[in-house]
């Protein structure tokens, strides 16, 4: 300051202008606090979600949230609708990684029938999880960069999404809302072409993934505003019941995959990238590790992708073939009783779960018998992420709680059901 | 430790608490009574031997619809999963339909508390002591409990108001020191 003491300009009377008065540490009046609302309908939220922060300044001093905005009872649905008949509606939970929730529920179903899938239905459902997987973590990426204001990221991550995008709808017709599976397999097999687009495709993928990376790994900004942002101890991740990349970048090495494996995942050799910090850099960096590793698990499973069948013969759940529909009585009986009376699992209770692309999905089934499910409960892994979001965000700033937002990935339609 | 391991340490120390066991397809379940799951939750999360660290989820269950069903009408799952041990286990409560109120375990695990207003929302189990049981999925007015088996799917309700959420802001504005 020119070398005068500022105090002499401005002489600290004690008063309401004196540092004193300033310091937010001694006076805590709620009369200094300004209430706003993040959400629920804002480009930052991704979906419908509220979180009523406290601001002194710019400082989050207190934040509760709100859920529930997109809540269309998805389990009460369930129970009036037969066992295959609920497949498209975990479609709509995570709808950013649809064929992940048909595998989670129909792999909770089949293992309550006892009934295993062949091992081509089993390869190809681990190769189109694991281009969901890409996808839902570019998805997170790429518009968790948008809101750090890095658009450029999202034009390559998207790109990139886009394509695998073609390939999904090459297999099955649908882009987003896939319904891939079927109970005992899935609804078709593969096209001759696929592995070789597949293969293309991960090479665009894993280009589109280094330049992300080749952006932001060096870039002041994006470090500035995620390294530190929005930091939880690994206790209370643990506390909350977080899984998945969120959990892994809090320094747990935790993955379904390789803990309790299904699918022939320990088969694969693949790693899993693990941070340190638990904040919003290591979280968003362990999605664009896993990126690279399910495109690994993807090539190694092509290679041993077996031929045969893509749905298990078990009469309960396989629909015959349509000229033993047509051509003979039993076929035809076999047909009308899976269509009329359904897929009737004994009575009994299952818990089942996956590695999703955001942690561990959970169904909870209760069958009585009949051919509805008597009770569906799903664990949606970012119901527990949003739990924790207003502990994370209170004493950052209204911008970090942005950036954290997006890299805890909630998905409101898995988040609410 | 192996499922039937678990199921005799428990049994060791809680013998009044334990009820019964069952197996779903190789998930040990064991079934407690309702007004001692705090305590045993307790013991399960900080004993060593268990070390069941993590909440995974809370499932309500409402079996009056079931055929020839003589028990009481709700249960509670209590899903655990041990980190570091690597093994996981299931709670089962009863709960009584003229009073189904259980003690809260949201002092043990901080997903429990999202996780028990959702039953409380969906199934209307009430949990004694919990800080701040609201609804958490339906909206506010809402009146009744949607999973429930007697209440049915067509229903439509007229919900107009806004939250304030400012009863749950007093709280936590004076948890950080603004009286």
């Amino acid at each position: 300051m020119n070398g005068i003491d500022p105090k002499t300009l401005l002489p600290d009377t004690g008063g309401e202008n004196s540092a004193a008065g300033l310091d937010s540490s001694r006076h805590k009046d709620r009369k200094d606090l300004v209430f706003v609302n993040l959400g629920p309908s804002h480009p930052a939220t991704h979906g419908c979600l509220r979180a009523l922060c406290a601001l002194d300044g710019e400082t989050i001093v207190a934040a509760v949230t709100e859920m529930g905005y997109l809540h269309r009872g998805f389990e009460k649905d369930c129970e009036v609708h037969t066992f295959q008949q609920v497949i498209p509606y975990t479609d709509r939970l995570n709808y950013v990684s649809a064929i992940m929730n048909n595998v989670g529920y129909c792999k909770a179903v089949e293992r309550m029938l006892g009934i295993t899938i062949p091992d081509r239905a089993m390869y190809l459902r681990v190769i189109t999880c694991e281009l969901n997987r890409i996808i839902d973590h570019l998805v997170c990426a790429g518009a968790n960069l948008v809101d750090l204001g890095a658009l450029t990221n999202f034009w390559y991550s998207f790109n990139a999404r886009e394509k695998v995008y073609n390939i999904l709808e090459k297999l099955c017709g649908a882009r987003l809302t896939s319904s891939y599976t079927r109970l005992g397999g899935l609804s078709r097999d593969a096209h001759p072409s696929f592995a070789d687009e597949v293969r293309a495709v991960l090479k665009e993928v894993k280009k589109s993934v280094g330049e992300v990376n080749n952006l932001i790994s060096k870039n002041r900004i994006f470090l500035d505003r995620t390294q530190g942002v929005c930091v939880i101890s690994k206790e209370r991740a643990l506390s909350y019941g977080w899984t998945g990349p969120t959990l892994r970048a809090c320094g747990m090495d935790y993955d379904l995959r390789k803990a309790e494996p299904y699918y022939h995942y320990d088969d694969f050799k693949f790693e899993v990238p693990v941070g340190t910090q638990g904040d919003t850099y290591d979280r968003i960096f362990v999605r664009l590790y896993e990126i690279e590793e399910s495109a690994n698990i993807i090539e190694q499973a092509l290679k041993k992708l077996p031929k045969g069948p893509v749905m298990t013969d078990d009469k309960r759940v396989a629909l015959p073939p349509k000229q033993e529909t047509y051509g003979n009585i039993e076929g035809l009986m076999n047909h009308f009783k899976i269509i009329m009376h359904g897929i009737c699992p004994e009575p009994g209770e299952i818990y089942d779960f996956t590695e999703a692309a955001n942690g561990e999905l959970g169904f909870y089934i209760v069958a009585d018998g009949s051919k509805n499910p008597y009770r569906v409960k799903c664990r949606p892994p970012c119901l527990m992420n949003y739990a924790a979001f207003h502990e994370m965000i209170e004493g950052g700033m209204v911008s970090d709680a942005v950036a954290n937002l997006g890299s805890i990935n909630i998905i409101a339609g898995e988040l609410d059901r | 430790m192996k499922n039937e391991e678990i199921l005799e340490k428990l049994k060791q120390k809680h013998p009044q608490a334990v009820l019964g066991a069952a197996d779903r397809f190789g998930y040990l379940e064991i079934q407690i009574a309702g007004a001692s799951i705090a305590e045993v939750v307790k013991t399960l999360r900080d004993d060593p031997e268990f070390a069941f660290n993590m909440l995974i989820d809370l499932v309500s269950i409402d079996y009056s619809a079931t055929q020839g069903w003589t028990g009481e009408r709700f249960a509670l799952a209590y899903l655990f999963k041990s980190l570091t041990l690597g093994h996981r286990l299931q709670l089962k409560v009863t709960v009584a339909e003229d009073e189904p109120v259980v003690p809260t375990i949201s002092e043990f695990y901080a997903n429990a508390n999202w996780l028990e207003r959702e039953a409380y929302d969906q199934m209307g189990v009430r949990f004694a002591r919990h800080p701040n049981l609201k609804r958490l999925l339906n909206h506010h007015e809402f009146v009744g409990h949607p999973l429930r088996k007697d209440y049915p799917i067509t229903k439509r309700q007229w919900l107009s108001a806004n939250e304030s959420l400012m009863d749950e802001m007093d709280v936590r504005l004076k948890a950080k020191g603004y009286q």
